[in-house]
């Protein structure tokens, strides 16, 4: 792991008595693929929630991008990209209208703009979908689509929650090229999923059960410590017995 | 700047694209305006009369003939019992009906004054008044004229009779479009203020793609004035066909300056667009913003002085209206077009307005975060 890119320290968020993320502390590296796996619940998109500065932590501090979350909350966002599970492009625009709104408040040039557009089209083979409608392209392409537009602006990280639900194997590997290639650029890429054979993609993964962090590692090591042959052994193994205290 | 005109022209984009939102925007409200206007008038004409005439004499026939002739009144039957004169009335038939006794012209030839009884419909009590006023108004023009020639030398008018010449000013003809006009524009660019602005970031916040903007570095004053400045623009066009329907179609005079009126209509968008992103900012779905605007907007009418006047109303209602600002827009939108008031009379509620203009952006920008706690 080289120099953090996101460190946290004993982040905290409670909805009234419920905590949703109890004391996170980890660091990412710069240009690693960060798996965030948990079941259903278990405060992984409120984490990134936190983390992309959508939602106030209770306690605890975090610094993304080399900035503070509460202090510098502006120059966080300016680093980072997000692509939430609920598909959160804008499906009544075209494709390049919708690329035209995000580069345009990220602040890009208009020739930045017409040149990354058409760069973009070309590598996502979607030139002559340019003037569709979002609402009538298949999902795989739209997720494919909210990627690329999520990093356009060459951000540090790129925050990935559940970006491949609903879209069948071949275009969940495609997806994966995809974060590979930001991930070779440089691009941090924080990724909540789970499917365990994304999870075996990842350069490290942390496994959250109930707001903490039970495991975090290389595939290979968790896979050796719980003497498991597959992610998803280990992921049974720990989501079923409940971490103890601490 | 440049942050700004990208939401603008999202915005522009989404709305001439939604099918179902644009003729509700750009046809519906000048349909009501058209409707609403030659609907809503206090005019009474041709009202349902009823004849029970028991003298059968010419003097009774001339004075019945005074109520048909005089426009306001249609005769739909006669009858000679008050037991089918009440029925009449009961069945809707008739909503007046004039009894004339035997012995009407007799007693007037021979002393000079006779009775005759009106029974009018009172269920709706301000038409009653007028149908009242319209017959009186008959009976004294009858009393004038036809009486004179009736028993000559008869002292009908006395020496020093006052007798009222009434002259409308602002309203000469006593249009009642002229009046309900102005308000109708006003309750018109509200609702589409209110509604657009109360679905538009709700909306957003439903399909998700609020967080989306919320991760970028857009600045609050950025979103909100690219959120909040298509759908002024669109009022002012709502605004501005109105003014032309009323022009055109209804005649209402415009005796103040346009100038004035659009200054005043710009500070006044502020005021229900700001409301309305106060009320996105509030609500979670949709459906609760259009219930809340709904709520606001049905008390904000039935206060607003259009349909019923404020200065009949109670002493803490009456205060109450000045906390609404579609009574300051619908008072100065008649006061300029009617009375042509400068800008020095409309100065007071003009500050109301400018006061809740700035007190609705603060909260709405002030409620409206990136992030939640």
């Amino acid at each position: 792991m080289g120099e953090p890119v996101i460190q946290t320290d004993k982040l905290t968020r409670r909805f009234g008595d419920f905590v949703a993320v109890d004391a996170l502390t980890f660091a990412v590296g710069r240009g690693e693929i960060f798996g965030f796996l948990g079941a259903n619940g278990a405060g992984k998109t409120t984490a990134i929630r936190m983390l992309t500065g959508l939602l106030t932590p209770s306690t605890g501090s975090a610094s993304v991008a080399g900035f503070d979350l509460y202090t510098e909350s502006e120059k966080v966002k300016r680093n980072i990209g997000y692509m939430s599970q609920r598909f959160s492009l804008y499906d009544d625009l075209t494709v390049k209208e919708n690329i035209r709104f995000f580069a345009g408040i990220y602040g890009l040039s208009d020739t930045a703009i017409k040149e990354k557009s058409a760069k973009l089209l070309k590598k996502l083979d979607l030139q002559h979908a340019a003037n569709a409608r979002l609402r009538s392209l298949p999902l795989g392409w739209k997720q494919k689509l909210a990627f690329s537009v999520a990093i356009l602006h060459e951000p540090k990280i790129v925050f990935l929650d559940e970006p491949t639900g609903g879209v069948d194997p071949v275009t969940r590997r495609r997806f994966w090229d995809m974060i590979y290639e930001a991930s070779e650029r440089g691009i941090t890429v924080f990724v909540t999923t789970h499917y365990m054979d994304e999870a075996e993609y990842c350069d490290r993964i942390s496994i959250m059960v109930d707001g903490r962090v039970a495991a975090l590692d290389t595939p290979e090591a968790l896979k050796r410590q719980y003497r498991a042959e597959s992610m998803n052994e280990v992921f049974l193994h720990l989501a079923r017995a409940k971490p103890e205290a601490g | 700047m440049r942050t700004i005109l990208f939401i603008l022209q999202k915005e522009f984009l989404q709305i001439f694209r939604n099918r179902g939102m644009l003729p509700i925007i750009f046809v519906l409200p000048f349909i009501q305006l058209v409707i609403l206007s030659y609907a809503a008038t206090f005019d009474v004409s041709q009202v349902p009369f009823h004849l029970q005439d028991r003298d059968r004499s010419v003097t009774s026939r001339r004075f019945a003939e005074k109520f048909t002739a005089s426009g306001y009144f249609n005769l739909t039957g006669t009858s000679s019992s008050d037991l089918q004169s009440q029925s009449e009335l009961v069945r809707r038939n008739a909503d007046l009906v004039l009894v004339i006794p035997v012995g009407f012209e007799r007693d007037l030839v021979t002393t000079g004054h006779a009775q005759v009884q009106l029974m009018i419909n009172a269920e709706d009590g301000f038409s009653a008044g007028v149908v009242q006023t319209y017959a009186s108004e008959i009976v004294t023009a009858f009393n004038r004229g036809e009486l004179k020639r009736l028993i000559p030398g008869g002292e009908v008018t006395a020496a020093g009779e006052i007798s009222m010449v009434p002259s409308s000013w602002y309203n000469p003809e006593l249009k009642y479009t002229h009046y309900m006009v102005p308000g109708i524009i006003v309750i018109l660019v509200t609702l589409i203020g209110l509604f657009l602005s109360g679905m538009n970031v709700v909306r957003e916040r439903e399909i998700g793609t609020i967080d989306q903007i919320n991760v970028t570095p857009i600045k609050r004053y950025q979103f909100i004035t690219g959120k909040l400045l298509p759908l002024w623009i669109i009022g002012i066009g709502e605004l501005s066909v109105g003014l032309v329907i009323a022009r055109l179609l209804f005649h209402v005079p415009m005796l103040g300056s346009y100038a004035l009126v659009y200054l005043v209509a710009g500070i006044y968008l502020l005021v229900v667009l700001g409301m309305g992103l106060l009320i996105s900012t509030v609500t979670e779905t949709q459906q609760q913003a259009m219930f809340i605007a709904w709520f606001f907007m049905v008390i904000f009418t039935l206060l607003s002085g259009l349909f019923t006047s404020i200065e009949s109303m109670p002493e803490w209602a009456q205060r109450m209206t000045m906390l609404n600002p579609v009574r300051h827009f619908v008072d100065i939108m008649r006061r300029v077009m009617l009375k042509g008031s400068g800008i020095a009379e409309i100065a007071s509620p003009l500050l109301i307005l400018t006061a809740f203009a700035a007190l609705m952006l603060a909260l709405a920008v002030n409620r409206y975060r990136k992030v939640s706690e």
